[in-house]
């Protein structure tokens, strides 16, 4: 008996207090949620009810705005979107993964400094580096091109890739390693037959949180690509300032190009705090 | 036997796999950053090609005297202060009041921070942002023109909203991650709930916070976005900040040379505020173990 009592400390605080406690993480709560609940509501209106001043509770529901977004041709831009998010997601984990490999079970001598290494590249300012960025592009005449701002995104987010997977494949006992070398399989055997269908989980939070930032990336995007290659955000952003005042329309726009990103992030919820601190708390 | 020739083909055999990455890595992350710090030295606008020259570091002296830079430089230190402590706090106080048992709890941490993922600035906030601004300074019917004259804060307000939840995730990560048996043993012990948060919680939850406001600030500095779509740094240069500025300067004003000049000031800028990052990351793996 007593232990169960021992193991809620916590109930010695007042009913009362717990309570107000409670109603307090709700108010704060619904405040976070508010800007997204609201722009939901407003997505489903029509214009004339989207834009009032005192703002309406209650309006004509509607779908035509959703229907506008693919008419007005959002189609391409989420389709950009997806290339280069999937793409690049899918030549990170090709990349990726051996190197974790190296990097963890048996690790190579002077993983820390790699691993470190790695990790600095994702604190260089990528304002920084636009300039050449630009140029390089510009010169192989690769600007407004999908696939060019692929490789970038590659490169942004294999160090994360990294540090993630290992922290997976750490985990991994050696012996199951050691085995399969005894048995002559050879470096790509391994890590294909053995250890890529044990890591099935890691490998899947990993994708989900690059196609996340991926989806997400705007500052590259918006300066290398044109119409033509331009990703979701980049279409997004040209709503807010040529059509601001169109608010029904503009928030369609929003939850549709979020989407992606919510699904994404549901799957992965378990493993995005890793990926937002960089792998430092799991 | 193995002889040491076998030995080092063995290791070399074991490095193969990290060398793609790697190399992959270093082409193009190191190399911008190379040219942009040799393009520093340089005159150079592109409106006039026949003016380019070396100039070794006139655009450093340039950028330095340049007032709208002075503004960025300062905006972006209040900005990021204001954000990073703001967003800590809230984020603290959530994940405190989360980490209790109440009905809905679990909703109620999906709601706060699922918006982090939402595409962030672009969509909702945005949207939302520009609505509200809009509504209470276009109409007149509200005092305050917050975009005019308040620009820093009509930007602050989104970004904390926005960041909030990273703080709170990260922070939440370092209260589940006390071990519950010692709490427990100072709850038997008579300690109240006061001296249990703050002798044995806060200490534990340090390197947390510490945590989150390093990536924070890195993060929030680099970010210009609320910038681009909210303000455009105005009115004047009231609200530019320093990636905001740079890109200006790019492509605005096409002064390539000050434009690399005061990406390399960015950098040195990171790498100090990094090295804390790089220590704190560290520390939290080797306990961790």
């Amino acid at each position: 008996m007593s232990t169960l009592k021992v193991n809620k400390p916590r109930q010695k605080t007042s009913l009362a207090s717990r309570f107000s406690l409670s109603t307090f993480a709700w108010f704060l709560g619904l405040l976070f949620f508010f800007p997204v609940f609201w722009t939901l509501l407003i997505s489903f209106r029509q214009e004339v009810d989207a834009g009032t001043f005192p703002p309406k509770w209650i309006a004509p529901f509607t779908l035509e705005n959703y229907e506008k977004v693919f008419k007005v041709g959002a189609k391409s831009f989420l389709l950009n979107s997806a290339i280069a998010s999937i793409g690049s997601t899918i030549v990170i984990l090709a990349l990726a993964f051996p190197a974790a490999y190296a990097l963890s079970i048996k690790p190579i001598k002077k993983s820390k400094d790699v691993l470190s290494f790695f990790l600095s590249t994702k604190f260089l300012p990528p304002i920084a580096a636009l300039l050449p960025i630009y140029l390089i592009l510009k010169e192989l005449q690769l600007l407004d091109n999908i696939f060019a701002l692929t490789v970038f995104y590659v490169a942004m987010n294999l160090p994360l890739a990294v540090w993630l997977l290992r922290s997976f494949l750490k985990e991994i006992p050696r012996e199951l390693v050691e085995a399969a070398e005894l048995d002559g399989a050879s470096t790509i055997k391994i890590l294909y037959r053995v250890l890529v269908p044990i890591s099935m989980p890691g490998i899947a939070a990993t994708s989900l949180i690059c196609f996340i930032f991926t989806w997400n990336e705007f500052l590259l995007a918006i300066n290398v690509t044109g119409f033509g290659a331009a990703t979701a955000p980049v279409y997004l952003v040209g709503f807010v300032t040529a059509e601001g005042l169109f608010f029904a329309q503009l928030s369609a726009v929003s939850i549709v190009v979020s989407l992606p990103v919510i699904i994404a992030g549901w799957a992965a919820q378990d493993k995005l705090v890793s990926g937002l601190s960089l792998g430092a708390v799991k | 036997m193995t002889t040491i020739a076998d030995r080092k083909i063995a290791n070399r055999r074991r490095r193969l796999p990290l060398y793609p990455a790697l190399i992959f890595t270093i082409i193009l992350t190191q190399i911008p950053f190379l040219v942009t710090l040799g393009i520093s030295l340089f005159h150079w606008n592109i409106m006039y090609p026949d003016d380019t020259r070396f100039a070794w570091f006139e655009n450093f002296q340039t950028v330095a005297a340049d007032e709208a830079m002075r503004a960025a430089i300062k905006n972006s230190v209040v900005l990021t202060t204001g954000v990073v402590f703001f967003s800590t706090l809230l984020g603290l106080l959530l994940a405190l009041l989360l980490d209790r048992k109440f009905r809905g709890r679990a909703l109620l941490r999906v709601l706060v921070w699922k918006h982090i993922i939402f595409n962030p600035m672009y969509g909702i906030v945005n949207g939302f942002a520009t609505q509200i601004y809009q509504k209470f300074g276009g109409d007149s019917v509200v005092v305050i023109d917050f975009i005019s004259q308040r620009p820093l804060v009509a930007i602050a307000v989104p970004m904390i909203w926005q960041w909030t939840p990273f703080m709170m995730l990260i922070i939440l990560a370092g209260l589940q991650s006390q071990p519950p048996d010692i709490l427990e043993a100072a709850a038997v012990d008579g300690a109240s709930s006061r001296q249990i948060f703050r002798s044995m919680t806060l200490p534990h939850l340090r390197q947390y916070i510490q945590l989150s406001i390093v990536l924070g600030t890195i993060y929030i500095i680099q970010s210009m976005d609320f910038v681009f779509t909210i303000t455009q740094g105005g009115p004047g240069s009231d609200s530019t900040i320093i990636p905001y500025q740079i890109y200006l300067t790019l492509f605005r004003k096409y002064e390539f040379g000050e434009a690399a000049a005061a990406g390399v000031i960015v950098i040195i800028l990171t790498i100090i505020l990094s090295s804390f990052a790089f220590r704190l990351i560290r520390n939290l793996l080797e306990t961790e173990k």
